[in-house]
C-alpha cells in the first residue's frame, strides 16, 4: 500500500495528461458548437481548419525565429497566434462569402451545407498539404518542463515522479484564459448577444433588428480564432501533422455532441468528459493497483481496458450512448 | 441514356484512350480497373443518398469489411494457428455479440426504472471482462504462432470470387447494426456517427493482428477465378505460339490479358447492378423510395415505414459498397490497412456521386470513371506536368518541394470541383429525370 505514490502516478499519467487534451478538445469543440448554433450545420471541414490555422502558427513560428524574435520560456508559437488568427478569418470570411453565404442566402438544408463543408474540407487539406508538405513539424520551443520528473522525485522524494510539460501549462492557462474571453463576449458585449439571440431564434432575433450577416462574420472570426488556438495547443503539445488534425474531428463532435450541439458551456464539459473517458479507458492501470493493493495482490496484466489503438471507439461509444438516450446532450434541456 | 449521356461517356472514354495513346496502355487500363470499381462504389453510395437521401460519411468503413472478408474466405488456411486458439476467439466474440444482444433486450423488455439501467450495466460490464477473459489468451496463443510470416487465424482457402458476396454480407451485417443505432437521429448525426463507425473498423484492422495482420500487411491472397498469373502465362505454351504468331510481345500481351479479364469481371457486374437497380428504381420499389426521400412525413402518412425503408436501402447499399471492397482486395491481392483513408474511400466516392448526378445511377457510373480517372492520372502525370512547369525553375528547395507536393493538387482541384457542381450544377452532370 503506497497511496501517495498511487496519487501521483494517478496525477502524471491520467488527471494531467486528460486536462490538457480536454483543454484542447474543449477549445475546439466550442468552434463546432458556435458554427453550429449560429450557422446550424455540423462543419465537417473542422479539422482542415484547425489544421490551416496551425499551419499559419508554424510558417510565422519559422519567420520570427529566422528573425531571432522570442519570448522564452514561452513558445514562440503564441507570438504568432493572433497573426495567424487574422489570415485564418480571412480565409473563412472569404470562404463563407464565396461558398457557404449562397446556400444560406437559400435556406438550404442542413445536409447539404454538411456536403459542402466536405468540399471546403477537400480545399483546405489540399491547401495545407501543398503549403506545408505531410510530414511531422515540430514547433514547439521555449521551456521544456515546468516541473520535471526527476526534480519532483529530489524535491519529495517519491518513487513516483510527476511531470508538467511547459506545453501543458501553455495548454490550460491558454484554453482558460480563450474560454473566460468566449464567455465574457457572449454573456456581456452586444454583439455576443445578438450572437445568443441569433443562435436561440433567428426569426425573432431577425424583428429585433439584428443584421444576421455582421453575426455570421463575427462567428467565423471566433471560429477562427477558436481554430487556430485548438490547433496550436494540440500541435506544441504533440505534433503537426494534417492527417491527425482531419481524426481529430471525431472527439471533437463528440464533445460538442456530448453537451449539447449549439450549448458553449456544453462544449467545454463534453471536451474535458471525452478526453478524462479516453485516457482512463485505455491507460494501462498497472502501476496505479501495485501501489494501491497489497503486494500479493499486484496484477500480472497491464490492467488496460482498451489498447490506445481503440481511443476514437471510446469517444465514439460516448458520442453514441449520448445520441440514444440524451439526445439534446448534457446541458441543453430546453430543447 | 440520352444524347448527353453517351456524349459524355464518350468524353470520359476518349480520357481513356489518351491516356493509353500518350501514356501507356498498361496505365490506362489500370485506372480502368479501378474507376469501374469505383463506379460499383458509387452506385451503392448513389443507393443510399440518390434514393433516400442518407449522408453516411462511413463508406471506407464498408469497403475495408469487404476486404477483410477475402483474408476470412482466401487466406491461406493456419491450421496450427487455429487450433491454438480459433474456436476460443470464436467463442470470445459470441460471448461480446450475445451480451450485446442481451443488454439490448433489458433495455426492451424491462420496465423502466433503476432496476433496468443496473441489469443493463452489469450485463455490459460484466459481459466485457468475460469476453476479454476468453478472448484475450485465445489471441494471445494465435498471434505467437510463427508472427513472422502468419500470426494470424488464416482463413478458408477458397477462390476470391467467393469473397465478393461474403464482404456484401459483412458489411451489410455491420450495416445492420450502425443502421439500428443511427438511423432516425438527424441527418448530421448519422453523418457523424458513421465517420465514427468507420474509424474503429479501420483500427480494428489495423491493430487485431490475428484477423488480418493489421499494419504488417496480409499478402499472397489468391486472384479471383478465372484470371490467369502472368508467369503462368508466359510459360504457357500455347499463349507464347499465340503471340509469336501474332507477332506480340509475351510479357506485355500477358499483363494487358490479365487487366483485360479483370475489366471485363468488373463490367460483367456493373451492368449487372446497373441492370438490377434499374428496374428497381422503376419498380413500385423505387417510386416509394423517392417519395420518402422527397417528403418523409407524407410518406410517413401515406402509411409507408419510414425507418424500416431507409434501413433496408442502407444495408443494400452497403452491401454493395462492401462488394465492391472485396473485389478490390481480391485484384490486389493483400490486405493493406493504411491504404483505407476516409479521404480517398469516403469523401472522394461521394465527390464521384455528387458530381456525376444523385439518382441517376449512369450518373454514379460517369462520376466513378471520370473522377477516379482525376484521381489516378495524377498519380501517373502529376510529377511530369509539375517537372514540365517547373523545368524553367532554378533548381533548389522552392522546385523540389514543388514537385513533391504535386500530388496533392487532386485534394483541391476535386475540393473545387464539388464546390462548383453543388452550387453551379447542383443536379450533376447526369441529371436524375
Amino acid at each position: 500500500m503506497d497511496l501517495l505514490n498511487a496519487l501521483v502516478a494517478f496525477l502524471n499519467f491520467v488527471v494531467i495528461p486528460a486536462a490538457s487534451y480536454g483543454a484542447q478538445l474543449a477549445v475546439g469543440a466550442l468552434g463546432v458548437t458556435l458554427i453550429f448554433g449560429i450557422l446550424r450545420f455540423s462543419n465537417f471541414a473542422w479539422g482542415d481548419t484547425m489544421a490551416f490555422g496551425t499551419m499559419a502558427v508554424i510558417l510565422l513560428t519559422w519567420l520570427f525565429q529566422s528573425l531571432g524574435i522570442s519570448i522564452a520560456p514561452l513558445p514562440t508559437a503564441l507570438l504568432a497566434l493572433p497573426f495567424a488568427i487574422l489570415i485564418t478569418s480571412a480565409l473563412l470570411l472569404g470562404t463563407d462569402r464565396v461558398v457557404y453565404r449562397f446556400y444560406r442566402k437559400q435556406k438550404a438544408k442542413p445536409i447539404i451545407l454538411v456536403i459542402v463543408s466536405a468540399g471546403v474540407m477537400f480545399v483546405m487539406n489540399g491547401l495545407v498539404r501543398i503549403i506545408i508538405g505531410t510530414q511531422e513539424q515540430n514547433f514547439a520551443d521555449g521551456g521544456r518542463f515546468l516541473i520535471s520528473a526527476g526534480d519532483f522525485k529530489a524535491w519529495t522524494g517519491l518513487a513516483e515522479g510527476l511531470a508538467i510539460k511547459g506545453t501543458t501549462a501553455v495548454t490550460l492557462v491558454t484554453a482558460l484564459l480563450t474560454m473566460a474571453a468566449l464567455f465574457w463576449f457572449l454573456q456581456k458585449t452586444r454583439t455576443g448577444k445578438s450572437m445568443r439571440a441569433f443562435s436561440d431564434n433567428e426569426d425573432l432575433a431577425l424583428l429585433s433588428g439584428i443584421n444576421p450577416d455582421r453575426v455570421v462574420q463575427v462567428t467565423w472570426v471566433i471560429a477562427a480564432a477558436l481554430a487556430v488556438i485548438a490547433g496550436t495547443l494540440y500541435g506544441l503539445d504533440k505534433s503537426f501533422r494534417p492527417f491527425i488534425y482531419f481524426s481529430l474531428l471525431l472527439p471533437i463532435f463528440a464533445a460538442a455532441v456530448v453537451g449539447g450541439l449549439g450549448s458553449p458551456m456544453g462544449a467545454v464539459a463534453g471536451g474535458f468528459v471525452v478526453a478524462f473517458s479516453e485516457i482512463i479507458v485505455t491507460y494501462a492501470w498497472k502501476k496505479v493497483i501495485t501501489y494501491v493493493v497489497p503486494q500479493s495482490w499486484a496484477p500480472d496484466s497491464l490492467m488496460q481496458l482498451l489498447s490506445t489503438d481503440y481511443k476514437f471507439a471510446v469517444s465514439f461509444s460516448i458520442l453514441i450512448i449520448v445520441l440514444l438516450f440524451m439526445p439534446n446532450g448534457l446541458f441543453n434541456k430546453g430543447k | 441514356m440520352n444524347t448527353r449521356a453517351i456524349y459524355l461517356f464518350a468524353g470520359v472514354g476518349i480520357l481513356y484512350v489518351l491516356t493509353g495513346v500518350l501514356l501507356s496502355w498498361n496505365v490506362s487500363l489500370n485506372i480502368l480497373i479501378l474507376g469501374l470499381l469505383s463506379a460499383i462504389m458509387a452506385l451503392g453510395v448513389n443507393m443510399q443518398w440518390g434514393y433516400a437521401g442518407l449522408f453516411s460519411t462511413g463508406i471506407v468503413g464498408s469497403i475495408a469489411l469487404g476486404g477483410l472478408a477475402v483474408v476470412f474466405v482466401s487466406g491461406n488456411p493456419v491450421p496450427e494457428a487455429f487450433a491454438a486458439g480459433g474456436w476460443q476467439a470464436i467463442s470470445g466474440l459470441a460471448v461480446a455479440v450475445a451480451g450485446i444482444a442481451a443488454a439490448v433486450a433489458a433495455w426492451t423488455y424491462m420496465p423502466a426504472g433503476r432496476a433496468r439501467n443496473l441489469a443493463v450495466a452489469v450485463i455490459l460490464i460484466g459481459g466485457f471482462f468475460l469476453y476479454r477473459g476468453i478472448f484475450d489468451p485465445a489471441v494471445e496463443r494465435i498471434e505467437a504462432f510463427d508472427p513472422a510470416t502468419h500470426g494470424n487465424v488464416g482463413g478458408f482457402g477458397l477462390n476470391s470470387i467467393w469473397a465478393w458476396p461474403v464482404g456484401g454480407v459483412f458489411a451489410a451485417v455491420a450495416a445492420w447494426a450502425i443502421g439500428k443505432i443511427a438511423l432516425g437521429l438527424r441527418e448530421d448525426y448519422l453523418a457523424i456517427a458513421t465517420l465514427g463507425i468507420a474509424e474503429i473498423v479501420i483500427t480494428a484492422i489495423k491493430s487485431e493482428d490475428w484477423m488480418s495482420r493489421g499494419v504488417k500487411n496480409l499478402v499472397g491472397l489468391p486472384r479471383p477465378w478465372p484470371v490467369p498469373y502472368e508467369v503462368d502465362m508466359q510459360a504457357d505454351p500455347g499463349f507464347l505460339a499465340f503471340c509469336a504468331n501474332w507477332g506480340l510481345n509475351p510479357t506485355t500481351t500477358s499483363t494487358l490479358a490479365v487487366k483485360g479479364i479483370y475489366i471485363v469481371m468488373f463490367a460483367i457486374v456493373l451492368s449487372l447492378l446497373i441492370w438490377l437497380l434499374q428496374r428497381a428504381l422503376n419498380s413500385p420499389w423505387g417510386r416509394m423510395m423517392r417519395a420518402i426521400r422527397d417528403n418523409e412525413v407524407s410518406a410517413a402518412a401515406m402509411g409507408k415505414d419510414v425507418k424500416r425503408q431507409h434501413l433496408i436501402i442502407f444495408i443494400l447499399g452497403s452491401a454493395v459498397v462492401g462488394m465492391s471492397g472485396a473485389m478490390y482486395v481480391s485484384m490486389l491481392g493483400q490486405l493493406v490497412p493504411g491504404e483505407y483513408t476516409p479521404l480517398r474511400f469516403t469523401f472522394l466516392i461521394w465527390i464521384m456521386v455528387i458530381v456525376g448526378g444523385s439518382g441517376n445511377n449512369w450518373g454514379s457510373v460517369l462520376g466513378g470513371l471520370l473522377v477516379g480517372w482525376l484521381w489516378l492520372i495524377v498519380d501517373n502525370a502529376g510529377p511530369l506536368i509539375m517537372g514540365a512547369v517547373t523545368a524553367g525553375m532554378a533548381d533548389g528547395a522552392l522546385k523540389s518541394h514543388l514537385v513533391d507536393v504535386a500530388p496533392q493538387l487532386r485534394l483541391l482541384t476535386l475540393g473545387v470541383a464539388l464546390l462548383l457542381v453543388l452550387r453551379f450544377s447542383p443536379r450533376g452532370l447526369l441529371p436524375e429525370k
